[in-house]
């Protein structure tokens, strides 16, 4: 249990998604004008990786791994899928994204109409792919993985909800015409990635 | 042929796909804590957005228009599988240092975007041309900061010492931020200044 907590607590602060590994930068920057909007993608975010990542942690340990086919006959010992990684993870995603995004419509429309077009583009975020392929680097289980995929997911939410709080504020500054927007986001981020570094000291 | 050397030339500043388009940033920040890494991963990039767009403007008027994303995706994961298996097997130090990075090219919005934005409506020879600028204009970005990055952040370039080091008996001392991750965005922060101030065209309200 300590040792889950831990990875959570890795996963959120010391090694999180957006200011540590670049991952999901895309949405980051383009959804981080407004605090709502960016609520709305970090939850559907988080959703989206408790789903994937043990997913593809049973995918991968059940099928593509190597040695992982003896279930189906023993004489596949040897046969090593992996190389079909990317292909298997982002059709994956793809697919559970549409899922989702059905059920949400079906069961939970408040939910479906807040998150809205957030929940396809999900499918080509970066952190998503990501966190599933460092599961597979790191050789995570299948408790592991679901508590790394839920700690990477509020990771990205606490950070693009902190960098769209600090791009509201921002619009009573006076920033140079030429660094406006883009340029004084890239800053801005670097100087909470500065911040957020302050947590790489800690030992769990 | 007037035409394809606006679609090359174009990218490089003027519609910088890093810069100006905002595309594909996530590994750009990742892979540039060193030169050699930057070269590598703009070689794959290039590569890849190359085989997607040609792929995708040959077969685009046969895509339905419902599961194009899908269609798109397939042939962008086939071409990084490809990729990545010729990287392990030729520069594997490399590729082990890249590690998740090359996966994430499928996710690379860059390739989609130019996939989605340009193959889907142009023929091949001219979406080759849009991948081949689109490409240097990536790779202008990555270079530039991986650059800088082990410039300064090890007194190196591609492995060879310019800087000699204080702690081998020479006199740089070496900025570690550079090599962290806040020095990546502060480099890009300052790269995307400097490109709107000499061009003031792209200079965005808010």
């Amino acid at each position: 249990m300590e040792e889950l907590l831990s990875l959570f607590v890795k996963a959120v602060f010391v090694e999180n998604m957006a200011l540590a590994f670049f991952l999901g930068m895309c949405s980051f920057l383009a959804v981080s004008k407004k605090v709502e909007t960016a609520m709305g993608l970090g939850a559907a975010v988080v959703f989206v990786l408790i789903v994937t990542t043990p997913l593809n942690n049973l995918i991968y340990n059940g099928f593509l791994k190597e040695g992982a086919l003896v279930w189906v006959h023993p004489s596949f010992e040897t046969v090593n899928l992996d190389f079909l990684n990317f292909l298997t993870f982002i059709a994956t995603i793809a697919a559970t994204v549409q899922v989702v995004e059905m059920t949400l419509d079906r069961f939970m429309p408040a939910l479906y109409n807040a998150l809205g077009v957030f929940l396809p583009l999900i499918a080509v975020n970066c952190a998503i792919l990501g966190s599933s392929l460092f599961m597979v680097e790191r050789d995570y289980g299948l408790t592991e993985s679901t508590v790394f995929g839920f700690g990477s997911g509020v990771g990205f939410l606490l950070a693009i909800v902190a960098l769209a709080a600090i791009r509201e504020k921002m619009r009573y500054s006076n920033v140079p015409p030429a660094l406006r927007g883009l340029g004084i986001t890239f800053i801005v981020t670097g100087l909470m990635s500065i911040a957020f570094m302050a947590f790489a000291g800690i030992q769990l | 042929m007037a035409k394809n050397k606006e679609i090359i030339l174009d990218p490089l500043f003027n519609n910088n796909p890093i810069a100006v388009q905002v595309l594909g940033i996530c590994s750009a920040l990742a892979v540039t804590t060193k030169l050699e890494t930057s070269i590598v991963m703009s070689l794959a990039v290039i590569a890849v957005m190359m085989g997607s767009n040609i792929a995708v403007a040959a077969i685009r008027k046969f895509i339905p228009p419902s599961i194009r994303i899908i269609v798109q995706l397939t042939i962008i994961a086939s071409l990084v599988i490809v990729t990545d298996q010729i990287l392990k097997a030729f520069v594997y130090d490399i590729s082990k240092q890249l590690s998740v990075f090359v996966g994430l090219i499928i996710t690379n919005c860059i390739v989609m975007g130019r996939a989605e934005a340009f193959a889907m409506q142009n023929g091949t020879k001219a979406s080759a041309a849009d991948a081949i600028g689109n490409g240097f204009g990536y790779s202008i970005v990555l270079l530039v900061v991986g650059f800088f990055r082990e410039l300064f952040g090890s007194g190196k370039l591609l492995g060879i010492t310019v800087f000699p080091l204080v702690s081998e008996g020479g006199w740089y001392q070496p900025n570690g931020l550079m090599v962290l991750a806040p020095g990546a965005f502060f480099l890009i922060g300052i790269f995307i200044w400097i490109l709107r101030w000499r061009r003031p065209a792209l200079v965005t309200a808010d």
